[in-house]
């Protein structure tokens, strides 16, 4: 038997996250493949706790104060190298990615990646999200490539698939918030074999984007600085 | 500035700058002993109050220093020397605060951990 955590960070999801749930508990099928919810609910101020806890087959997560996403992520991947999962696979919480998609990303992982993201820019096929959003998405595709020299089409997507290896280093070390393109970096160069795979997306099911409009420019910014003070800071870590 | 003239300003302002000193130091004294600002932060305050202690009782002492790094005014160098060493603080300060929400952040994740093993121990009971 192969467990796999799906790690489900959530704040005030409670229109979504029982679908979301659902959608996981689907994929178990058989005996040889476990897949177990872990949700992380990030201090929410709505029923997303609640919702989750009656989930039999989800383990919740109850932060004791708000980290952002990235905490959460750590949190979650934590919690499954704990509990000896093979592998971690990050889904948000609001619906937009769909557990049937998983599967393609377990294969890409059995294939001998170390970190196997979901991307919508390969097929171009399902939720494309908005055209000002995609160009910001497009300048940190270039940053990134010109930077490491890996293309990563949907540096963004949170979609994510982490083997053993990629857990405990995220769990060491993970960004707070728009954690997403920056940790490609960090994964580069500590030599991980990054993946990327087509899949669709939705839109959101519920709940408010963690992106308004004049955050995105603080975003861009932030995220920008990040990367870069994450690629001088892990050539170290190239090195060894 | 002349001399002379200092020796014939009012005394009054290095009265109240003495006085406001040393309820400054005072203060810090009353909250190091209820254990409110540790040790380490409170030589930095300890240090700027008896310089500010110093240059009250020694009036001409500003001038003597301006003139002798070569600064023309006395009050520039009071200003450029207290802001310089107010963003060095700030800075230090913002590196503790970073060092914190680190650990923070491990606290937390470590509390919803033990969370869920508590629980899931109580309902295998």
């Amino acid at each position: 038997m192969e467990k796999i955590a799906v790690v489900i960070p959530a704040y005030n999801e409670e229109d979504s996250i029982s679908l979301v749930l659902k959608e996981v508990q689907n994929l178990n099928k058989g005996d040889e493949l476990v897949f177990d919810c872990v949700v992380i609910n990030d201090c929410s101020t709505d029923r997303t706790g609640e919702i989750a806890e009656k989930n039999t087959n989800a383990i919740v997560l109850h932060l004791p104060i708000q980290l952002g996403i990235g905490g959460a992520i750590q949190t979650g991947l934590t919690y499954a190298l704990e509990h000896d999962y093979s592998c971690a696979i990050q889904l948000d919480g609001d619906g937009q990615h769909i557990a049937a998609e998983i599967p393609k990303l377990l294969h890409a992982y059995r294939q001998g990646y170390d970190i196997v993201i979901g991307s919508r820019f390969i097929d171009k096929s399902g939720f494309q999200s908005s055209a000002i959003r995609r160009a910001g998405i497009g300048y940190f595709k270039y940053l990134i490539k010109l930077l490491t020299k890996q293309l990563i089409r949907d540096c963004t997507s949170g979609f994510r698939l982490f083997n053993k290896e990629a857990m405990a280093l995220a769990a060491e070390y993970y960004p707070d918030e728009y954690p997403e393109p920056e940790a490609i970096v960090l994964f580069t160069h500590a030599g991980l074999k990054i993946g990327e795979v087509p899949v669709r997306m939705r839109k959101r099911q519920g709940g408010k984007s963690s992106i308004g409009f004049f955050n995105s420019i603080y975003y861009m910014f932030k995220v920008s600085l990040a990367i870069v003070f994450t690629y001088i800071r892990t050539q170290n870590l190239k090195k060894s | 500035m002349n001399p002379d003239l200092v020796n014939h300003l009012d005394p009054k302002i290095q009265y109240i700058s003495i006085t406001v000193s040393f309820l400054f130091l005072l203060y810090i004294g009353v909250l190091i002993k209820k254990g409110r600002l540790r040790e380490e932060y409170a030589i930095i305050w300890i240090c700027c109050t008896l310089l500010l202690i110093f240059f009250s009782v020694w009036r001409d002492g500003l001038d003597v220093l301006s003139r002798l790094i070569g600064v023309y005014s006395p009050p520039n160098m009071v200003f450029i020397g207290s802001l310089f060493a107010i963003l060095i603080y700030l800075l230090h300060l913002s590196v503790v605060v970073s060092r914190l929400h680190e650990q923070n952040k491990t606290l937390a994740r470590e509390i919803a951990l033990m969370k869920e093993r508590l629980k899931s121990d109580e309902s295998k009971k």
